[in-house]
């Protein structure tokens, strides 16, 4: 009889944590985090993904199928999504239009040089923000914010005119240097990023540095900055697409220069094109796949980028989750 | 050969001492050991632990509080350097001229003070600016928490153990390079960045058909409407994402075995932990969704600063500073309320 009483009381005991589990799992299928894969919230999850990614890949998508097709498909209606045959005539004419490789070298120094200068100096005004105090902070922080916020329409003319005196217009030098005093485009979203992560920090890390003897630089360079690797890899980003991306200021500050940016080169190759052919001619009506292929070589670089620089955001945590934060 | 060597090195060696080092002694080396000599031996600064010591008569206290302020003043020092260089006056000026009547004439440019006379304008001559200002106020009311929602659930999605991982990330990439870049304005002329499959296969017509219009029309006013804000929120996404590959999995670990279900975890700390990031989130968004180049406010003040200026109230320059700056002050407000709003219902929650 005891045996059957344990028996049944394990078996009572089993099934209410089971009971409870099946609700947690209907909890975790709505709003789960980590540890469990149930296979309805997997599909959930996939479902999801694939559909709101559907959204961004559509034109992406669209660029690729067109910047492949001949003309003829592009006039033909019945042909949708798949070319009847495979071009690579629209590349072809892009890449000679621009000179391809020398463009990306350019794009590259044009984006990297202020990227890499902008995510150093936000990284250390940032670090400044969030764990100092001193007089005036709340003011130089609305000052900043300011800065972002100001429609930068009205500041426009006087930017042009206050870089045309400082003798900057035409040079590299107009994008780098904002960017090493934190003045970049969106210069102050970067600051902002890194302040809130520092924020994230505990300052009891720095309080036991500091009693080791460590100075701010000292704790700034060996604890602040291994600790915020997505902070800089996402600022490096941002801040590189923005100046990649960059025309119409870019257009401004490189007037006289023979450095352009990729976006800005497929836009001019495409003005220069639609001036040598006239309108309804046959090479005109190739523009817009030329267009679309050259927006696909244009967007490339990033997302190679991209793809390769995502992993430390995984290495990331791994670190820091050694660290005992 | 060795002795010629030789000998070119022993003529290099008496030109260094006998007539380099002398003048360069003399006018540089000295001075500047005699400098740092007396400032820190000397009667002009003394520096201890405790102490700095000026002119042997000011005291000035080392304490934590002044270390810290001078720390953290030398990690900004290059920002508020670069922030009188180059920001302070373009921001200036237009507040300066927001004051002033602007004319254009052909030997140069007029200006006339006229006290609080554009703002007046702005609200009382203005026809446009002020039914266009409370519009975009209501679709930011809207579109915001919207974007900031849909970027946290993204993230969280993305951030979860699904195969493909890098794949995934570089799709959720997409919107921020394209949505800077000019390629956007190509693609929304297209109609590509809407999706046609809503269109193509009659969904809309079907409950049109079987319901009725009345829920028809906010269904794709909805659908429309969520498609344009997700293209705001790739910024947002990264941002969340980083900031959940921030939080130790450890304290999840601790929360589970107290009993916490991940609804509990994601409130009390997933949410907590990326608060900040929410607060810069809302401010980009704001930001990036007003000076749009198809926000109709912005190209409303566009509009007004390329457009020719005349003797009426609502043009120029001055007009147009102005009513950026009205534009601006409606735009700090709106964030002011979100922020506001995300730190009331954080305190109730604890």
């Amino acid at each position: 009889m005891n045996i059957f009483s344990n028996i049944k009381n394990r078996y009572q005991e089993f099934t209410k944590k089971d009971k409870g589990h099946t609700k947690s799992k209907f909890k975790r299928f709505l709003f789960g985090m980590k540890f469990i894969d149930g296979f309805v919230y997997k599909v959930a999850i996939y479902t999801m993904l694939i559909g709101l990614g559907y959204i961004y890949l559509y034109p992406m998508m669209y660029m690729l199928s067109y910047s492949f097709m001949t003309m003829n498909d592009i006039i033909d209606v019945s042909v949708n999504w798949v070319p009847s045959k495979l071009t690579f005539e629209n590349y072809r004419i892009v890449w000679e239009a621009i000179n391809y490789p020398k463009a990306l070298v350019d794009a590259v120094v044009l984006a990297g040089l202020p990227a890499i200068s902008a995510t150093v100096s936000s990284a250390l005004i940032g670090y400044g923000f969030a764990k100092f105090d001193f007089p005036f902070k709340k003011i130089l922080m609305a000052l900043m914010i300011l800065t972002f916020i100001v429609p930068p329409q009205i500041t426009m003319i006087p930017t042009i005119r206050l870089y045309a005196d400082y003798n900057l217009i035409g040079s590299i030098m107009s994008f780098i240097y904002p960017a090493i005093l934190g003045q970049g485009f969106n210069g102050a979203i970067y600051i902002l990023i890194f302040y809130s992560f520092f924020k994230m920090i505990p300052n009891s890390l720095m309080e036991s540095a500091q009693l080791d003897g460590a100075g701010p630089m000292k704790i700034f360079t060996k604890i602040a900055i291994p600790l915020a690797v997505p902070a800089i890899i996402i600022v490096f980003l941002f801040s590189f697409v923005w100046y990649y991306n960059e025309t119409y200021l870019s257009g401004l500050f490189l007037r006289g220069s023979d450095m352009l940016t990729l976006p800005l080169r497929v836009e001019q190759f495409m003005v220069n094109y639609a001036s040598m052919y006239p309108e309804g001619s046959t090479a005109r009506e190739l523009m817009q796949s030329a267009k679309l292929a050259g927006n696909i070589l244009a967007i490339l670089p990033l997302l190679i980028l991209f793809f390769f620089t995502q992993k430390y955001f995984v290495e990331a945590i791994d670190r820091t989750g050694i660290t005992g934060e | 050969m060795k002795k010629i060597f030789k000998n070119i090195i022993n003529k290099i060696e008496v030109f260094r001492r006998d007539t380099l080092l002398p003048p360069l002694n003399k006018y540089i080396f000295q001075p500047t050991r005699r400098f740092f000599h007396r400032m820190f031996h000397n009667k002009f600064i003394y520096m201890s632990y405790t102490h700095i010591e000026l002119f042997e008569h000011f005291k000035i206290k080392r304490t934590n509080k002044r270390r810290q302020a001078v720390a953290g003043l030398s990690f900004i020092f290059i920002w508020i350097v670069g922030y009188l260089i180059f920001s302070l006056y373009p921001v200036f000026n237009s507040f300066y001229l927001s004051f002033f009547k602007v004319t254009q004439a052909i030997d140069g440019i007029g200006t006339e003070f006229v006290w609080f006379n554009n703002y007046r304008a702005a609200f009382l001559s203005d026809t446009n600016f002020v039914e266009l200002l409370i519009n975009y106020s209501l679709s930011m009311l809207l579109n915001v928490p919207v974007t900031i929602v849909f970027a946290l659930i993204i993230a969280l999605l993305i951030n979860q153990n699904i195969r493909g991982k890098g794949i995934w990330r570089t799709i959720f990439f997409l919107p921020v390079i394209i949505a800077s870049g000019p390629v956007i304005g190509e693609l929304m002329n297209q109609g590509a960045t809407t999706l046609p499959s809503i269109d193509e296969y009659q969904f809309i017509d079907m409950i049109v058909n079987n319901v009725g219009s009345f829920l028809a029309n906010p269904i794709q006013a909805l659908f429309d409407q969520i498609l344009f804000v997700l293209w705001f929120a790739g910024i947002q996404i990264l941002i969340f994402l980083a900031g959940l590959q921030k939080i130790d999995k450890s304290i999840y670990e601790a929360a589970m075995i107290d009993g916490a279900s991940p609804w509990e975890a994601f409130w009390k700390i997933t949410l907590p932990s990326i608060k900040p990031l929410i607060t810069i989130s809302i401010i980009y968004t704001v930001v990036s969704m007003s000076i749009f180049s198809l926000n109709p406010v912005t190209n409303f003040i566009r509009d007004k600063y390329l457009g020719i200026s005349t003797d009426a109230l609502t043009t120029g320059w001055g007009y147009t500073s102005t009513i950026s700056w009205i534009f601006f002050i409606v735009m700090t407000l709106i964030i002011l309320i979100f922020v506001g709003a995300l730190n009331i219902r954080g305190r109730k929650g604890n």
